[in-house]
């Protein structure tokens, strides 16, 4: 067995990961607090990696990229809730599907019009792009700042939630909307910061990975559904179950796709373990998805108060 | 049998409507111009699998965003077949609707055991999971997707072979969906699954196991569907994972909307309103997923009912079905 590549795929599915809990942490709070359904959620992963993108090119600098992409976005979020969100918190989730899907058509055709059709390279400082050796391990510095990034975010939005007053409000909305309404809390406000610093945390994923992966049209649209999937297993409303389960589904999708061939041989014929590992493994995390469902429909760990 | 002349300004215009698609093929012919058949002949397929979505999302209230799922599985059925030389349609077609059935009796039987938010995501995420495995399938072209050089044989049975062939066996399907989810809404079956949209309590209260009458609602809906995969399989001649991509999904909720939910011919008008403006729209600009995006978002904001809702303003003393 070869252990440095294991501990390699376990940061990858670390990193998988906390990508995850970064997109699955504001949409859990959407849905939890507003029971709003956001599919254009993965739209502001993308344009957080395009503001990023362009401030870098003109600036030259990684860190005032990162810093002004996450006010752009925060800045989209709260347009996108003012404007759209907040005239149909009221209606059924069918509208939330259609509106939401429109803006993905919409914010998907404004990107390519304003940065055209091609991807969004973005370079990285030297210091970030060079390799860490430890022993006989050898580590891509910026796979390390990402999770070291990812975990950072968290931390701070557990302080958020527990610690402050407006984390308070956030766990009481999540646990019953109507309760914190009638004890007079100016819910318009709740939700639009809420909106918008899910928003926020999304475009700072995509800023994460653009470095690797390279800003593109649409690239938030597949990895949203990773991130509902890993808000059902959470259980809606809940911060902390959206973290658990973002770091359980990362390190299954990653480990499956690099181990479950050898798994598989260990039962059957190479040839076919060789065909069926990359379907299973393709599968697996929509099975645990099923399964969280059939035995526990609430999720996981769902807020306080839910059933 | 007398035909009765429908007394609706709607009615009317769906009976033309219906004139109209029985005769395109030779009014196309006519004016020379087999492109637009093509084009009718893809939105009608589209329109079985829009009409068959409108049964559970319409009528059911089960809002499903992986319905392509049932398109792809239907085409792949027929391509899968056809790479290992089995061309019989009634093969392809007991496939189809086999499959399509088996994987939509273990999917809705997790899937409805939710409601809301929780079912739009999970069907979401079983066609993600459907397309992951045609993604993962090597031996079928995986994403380049898979060549089917030869269409359905029904000996004795109308060719598929001619533009026309083809169109009509589209048309009639399509026909046959319509009526059978129109008997099937007018049945005691029916009253059922639009009873336990409004008020599930009441309806199991009144005796009722609404969970198995969703379940089988939900695999019907579905059968129907891959009818509109195989057709599609057979008009398009190449399938790839693409089909079951969620936008897909997405796009056929759009199409029912257009037209208006819970009704008979909304979605097939919507089906053939959002094809033809993919595409004229996309013949005038690259940018007009942006032009549709808005259409969207303006259409639930303000245009509750859609294109029938719009028809039945003009029925004065009629009420229409919904």
């Amino acid at each position: 067995m070869d252990w440095s590549l294991l501990f390699t795929q376990l940061l990858n599915g670390l990193q998988l990961g906390l990508l995850l809990f970064l997109l699955a942490s504001g949409l859990t709070l959407i849905f939890g607090i507003m029971d709003f359904i956001n599919l254009s959620h993965g739209s502001f992963y993308m344009i957080g990696a395009y503001f990023c993108g362009t401030v870098v090119a003109k600036t030259g600098s990684f860190l005032l990229g990162v810093l002004f992409g996450l006010i752009g976005v925060f800045a989209v979020g709260a347009l996108v809730e003012w404007l759209v969100a907040r005239k149909l918190y009221r209606s059924d989730h069918l509208d939330h599907v259609l509106v939401t899907f429109g803006l993905i058509l919409i914010f998907d055709t404004l990107v390519h019009l304003i940065w055209g059709a091609e991807g969004m390279a973005i370079p990285l400082p030297d210091i970030l792009n060079g390799q860490i050796e430890i022993g006989a391990l050898v580590l891509p510095t910026y796979r390390l700042l990402i999770i070291a990034c990812g975990l950072l975010v968290a931390g701070l939005l557990y302080l958020l939630v527990v610690r402050t007053r407006l984390g308070m409000l956030i766990r009481a909305g999540a646990s019953n909307r109507t309760m914190v309404e009638a004890l007079g809390v100016d819910i318009n406000r709740l939700f639009l910061i809420v909106f918008a610093l899910g928003a926020a945390m999304a475009g700072f994923a995509g800023m994460l990975i653009a470095p690797i992966t390279e800003a593109s049209i649409g690239m938030g649209n597949d990895i949203i559904i990773v991130a509902f999937v890993v808000v059902i297993v959470g259980g809606i409303g809940s911060v902390k179950g959206a973290f658990y389960a973002a770091m359980i589904l990362g390190l299954i999708d990653t480990l499956s796709r690099s181990y479950l061939d050898v798994l598989l041989e260990l039962a059957m014929p190479v040839t076919y373990a060789e065909t069926a590992a990359p379907a299973i493994s393709a599968m697996l995390i929509y099975i645990l998805m099923a399964a969280v469902l059939a035995f526990r429909p609430q999720g996981l760990f769902p807020p306080a108060g839910v059933k | 049998m007398t035909i009765a002349i429908p007394r609706t300004v709607s009615g009317r215009v769906y009976a033309v409507l219906l004139l109209l698609l029985a005769v395109a093929p030779f009014v196309f012919q006519w004016i020379d111009q087999p492109f637009y058949l093509d084009l009718l002949s893809r939105g009608l397929i589209l329109a079985i699998a829009v009409v068959s979505l409108n049964l559970i999302l319409g009528f059911g209230g089960m809002v499903s965003l992986g319905h392509a799922a049932y398109i792809g599985i239907g085409a792949y059925c027929v391509g899968i077949a056809s790479y290992y030389d089995f061309y019989s349609g009634w093969l392809h077609l007991a496939l189809a609707l086999g499959v399509s059935g088996l994987f939509a009796l273990f999917t809705g039987a997790v899937s409805l055991r939710t409601r809301g938010v929780y079912f739009i995501m999970i069907t979401m995420a079983f066609s993600q999971m459907a397309y992951f495995i045609f993604l993962s399938l090597e031996e079928y072209g995986a994403d380049d997707g898979l060549v089917i050089y030869s269409r359905s044989e029904f000996p004795d049975w109308m060719s598929m072979d001619s533009a026309t062939g083809l169109y009509y066996w589209i048309f009639t399907l399509l026909l046959l969906s319509m009526l059978l989810i129109n008997r099937l809404v007018d049945s005691r079956f029916g009253r059922v699954i639009v009873g336990s949209k409004f008020n599930e309590q009441r309806m199991q209260a009144l005796g009722f196991n609404t969970y198995r009458y969703r379940l089988t609602c939900y695999v019907i809906s579905a059968m129907i569907c891959s009818l509109a995969g195989m057709l599609l399989g057979n008009f398009a001649g190449f399938i790839s994972p693409d089909m079951i991509s969620w936008a897909r999904s997405g796009e056929l909720i759009f199409m029912v909307i257009i037209g208006g939910v819970a009704t008979l011919f909304g979605p097939l008008v919507g089906t053939i309103v959002f094809v033809m403006l993919e595409q004229f729209l996309s013949a005038i600009t690259v940018y007009w997923h942006l032009i549709f995006g808005v259409l969207l978002v303006a259409l639930v904001l303000f245009g509750k009912g859609g294109i029938h809702g719009w028809l039945s303003l003009l029925d004065r003393g009629e009420v229409s079905r919904d």
